[in-house]
């Protein structure tokens, strides 16, 4: 990126900053003295794997097509773009183990999809038929969390709640888990953010803070939320921090798996920037024309992560047009199958409102309930004479 | 977390204990019967807490049960939501009323919305010990009443005893309780002292409730924890003139306990609400609407309040100006005989 100050997240860092880096971005391993200790992390991956991690980013990316198309034709209220970020999410949710917690922000549909939660489930709320759409507790991944920065205390505490279990340094990898919580470079301005990293430092708390800096926070680039890069954050609070290239789904999960390794046996915290690029709007009620150029992200655009991946596997041997081509087919069935079934989601029934505001009865909202049922049945009734 | 409850102690006894102290044995008995049980807060640990009101029980149950934290209240609170979704039990020590605001967010977006956004699925069982209110001669953001600014938000319980035995009882329930529950503590009245009956059940249920404080025919008093006992020594002056004022404790601002305050007024036609928070939008508006709505034809006088003025908290040396008297609630009674 060119060092023009004007545009572009902390472009007057990125080209100083070291990333860990082990794909190119044309597609080549990246062999350093310096990323040696990521790369032994990431010699076990087969080709199969590769492609399973390259599968999960093509689906990702088609989710996210399909939900923007789908608020284009009112059926979702609002859709958060995750384009660009796949890397980012699927190389570090591969990294995690079963037992390990997810607390994601709002953007993280590529690592819902690799804990199994439900496409459709993850545009109930987009819908505006549900605050959440499905059980955290099914996939260890708890609700988007619309408040920037909030769930980042969250995932803290579930972490000093994983160290009182006693879930952490068992020695044994399938019991010690961890916390990963996602957040992006705006989140950072938040008090929020910045108390989880005390707490989760004081406490040596089993927690990885994955913030995906996707340069842009709406219309504000990174450069309006911090002079220094973003990875030293954590360094300030005695974590240690990494920032790894985003768009390199390989290092995203070598990095993410040492700061779980770290977690589990009882390291602490990590803090991990994952350099990447918003190559969507914000949301689909976002105009980027306004505030950013156009060679930007012509510029990003060249550097896409699945383009990256797909030319490793190129480069390796790996790829197999029958393979492909049946990818193809899986993701417009895909894309078929959650059209149809959102245009199917209705909305909940209208008493459902009064539904969970309190696990026992609170008198104002059962006589609330009570007073709305009494007025639909009389209006009914009117309407019916 | 997998929690081990232990049955209760069968045994009762009773006690004279402060204010304070009743919410001491109230919390330990808490901690002793469950062992999800934990306390947050600033200064709990190795002080005891500003006011002393854990003292002792870090020693007895352990640092990673009695947490001194980070000087942090939104920290505080956030971090006991995931230790909640954990399955963990946090009661959270704010240390003074004016000093929860950094945890507002926190409160208000996060811990009582989220049952309700995940239908269910999820629960938060967070207690936050709130010490309010004035009258004991402190500086800025030390003596304020911010309940309704948390009772208007639904998905949490806003609760306040008024003696002893209730701030043993209520705390017990509050932690109990599957809700979030603020619970604020009228430190004024923290060295008051009164019978308190330790070890008896756990009533979640007895949170939602009013209680008659004292039975009268003329004219109902309603209040809540600290300005129960102003009404208290109100109604004990107006029953030297000849008045019987009947005294109603809500305990509880969110539920409110309506039909209990609508049963008195029907009886004595006048109401009047007394607490220290500002009148303006406070819990006494509600009161105030609801007896409007339910008991129009039983009035004889038009509701009134007797509270806090609409600007901030005043300097200690003009608190007792401020706060509602035995005298500015007498004023009261007397314009309401008027009518």
């Amino acid at each position: 990126m060119p060092n023009d100050t004007s545009s572009g997240g902390d472009v007057a860092t990125a080209d100083v900053t070291p990333l860990v880096q082990l794909v190119s971005p044309t597609g080549e391993r990246v062999v350093e003295p310096d990323n040696a200790r990521y790369r032994s992390r990431a010699d076990h991956l087969t080709s199969e794997d590769l492609r399973a991690m390259y599968r999960d980013m093509v689906l990702t990316r088609r989710f996210d097509d399909e939900a923007t198309a789908l608020q284009r034709q009112g059926e979702l209220a609002l859709y958060a773009q995750g384009r660009g970020q796949e890397a980012a999410q699927v190389g570090s949710a591969f990294a995690l183990a079963p037992q390990d917690y997810v607390f994601p922000s709002y953007r993280e549909h590529g690592v819902l999809h690799v804990r199994g939660v439900d496409p459709v489930d993850r545009l109930r709320l987009f819908r505006g038929v549900d605050h959440g759409g499905w059980d955290p507790a099914e996939h260890n991944v708890h609700l988007y969390t619309l408040v920037i920065g909030s769930h980042v205390l969250h995932g803290t505490g579930y972490a000093m709640g994983i160290q009182r279990d006693g879930l952490v340094g068992t020695g044994d990898a399938t019991r010690d888990a961890a916390v990963v919580t996602y957040f992006g470079d705006g989140a950072t301005s938040q008090g929020d953010v910045s108390e989880a990293l005390v707490f989760a430092a004081v406490n040596n708390a089993p927690v990885v803070f994955f913030c995906q800096n996707n340069q842009w926070a709406i219309s504000e680039p990174t450069s309006r939320q911090a002079r220094v890069p973003i990875y030293r954050r954590g360094e300030g609070f005695g974590i240690p921090s990494v920032r790894v290239d985003g768009n390199d789904v390989l290092a995203c999960y070598a990095v993410t798996a040492e700061a779980i390794e770290r977690a589990h046996n009882g390291g602490g915290p990590t803090f991990v920037e994952a350099y990447t690029y918003r190559m969507g709007a914000h949301t689909t009620s976002d105009d980027p024309s306004r505030y950013r150029d156009r060679a930007e992200e012509e510029y990003w655009r060249l550097r896409d992560p699945i383009d990256r991946l797909a030319a490793l596997l190129r480069s390796e041997g790996a790829w197999d047009e029958a393979w492909a081509t049946s990818l193809d087919a899986e993701a417009d069935a895909y894309g078929e199958n959650l059209r149809a079934a959102v245009r199917e989601l209705g909305a909940p029934p209208v008493e459902s409102m009064f539904d969970h505001v309190y696990g026992g009865p609170h008198a104002q909202v059962e006589a609330e309930r009570a007073w709305l049922r009494e007025y639909e049945l009389q209006t009914s009734q009117e309407a019916g004479r | 977390m997998t929690t081990t409850t232990k049955p209760a102690a069968s045994t009762l006894k009773t006690e004279t204990l402060t204010f304070a102290r009743a919410i001491t044995e109230g919390l330990r008995a808490a901690l002793e019967v469950d062992d999800g049980v934990m306390l947050m807060g600033e200064d709990i640990g190795r002080l005891g807490g500003v006011f002393r009101v854990t003292d002792g029980l870090q020693k007895d149950f352990g640092e990673d049960r009695v947490v001194d934290t980070p000087l942090a209240e939104s920290g505080i609170l956030g971090t006991a939501i995931g230790l909640a979704l954990r399955g963990y039990r946090p009661v959270c020590e704010i240390q003074f009323d004016g000093f929860v605001f950094p945890a507002y967010d926190q409160i208000t977006t996060q811990l009582a919305k989220m049952r309700y956004r995940s239908r269910g699925r999820l629960e938060v069982p967070v207690v936050v010990r709130i010490p309010y209110g004035g009258g004991i001669g402190a500086i800025e953001h030390h003596s304020e009443s911010p309940e309704a600014l948390f009772a208007h938000t639904a998905g949490l319980r806003v609760v306040s005893p008024s003696t002893p035995q209730d701030a043993y009882d209520m705390i017990r329930a509050a932690i109990a309780s599957p809700d979030p529950v603020l619970y604020f503590e009228p430190k004024g009245r923290y060295w008051s002292k009164g019978e308190v009956t330790l070890g008896g059940p756990v009533d979640v249920a007895g949170l939602d409730g009013a209680r008659v404080a004292r039975a009268g025919g003329d004219v109902t008093l309603v209040a809540y924890g600290p300005t129960v006992a102003t009404a208290l020594q109100a109604a004990d002056a107006l029953a030297a003139e000849g008045t019987s004022a009947e005294v109603v404790d809500l305990r509880t601002i969110s539920p409110l306990d309506v039909p209990t305050v609508v049963a008195s007024v029907r009886r004595t036609g006048r109401c009047v609400v007394v607490h220290e928070a500002p009148s303006f939008l406070g819990a006494g508006a509600e009161v105030a609407a609801r007896v409007t709505e339910e008991c129009f034809h039983s009035l004889e006088a038009p509701v009134l309040r007797v509270g806090g003025f609409h600007s901030p908290y005043p300097v200690a040396k003009l608190e007792h100006d401020y706060l509602p008297s035995v005298d500015r609630v007498l004023d009261a009674v007397d314009r309401a005989l008027a009518f």
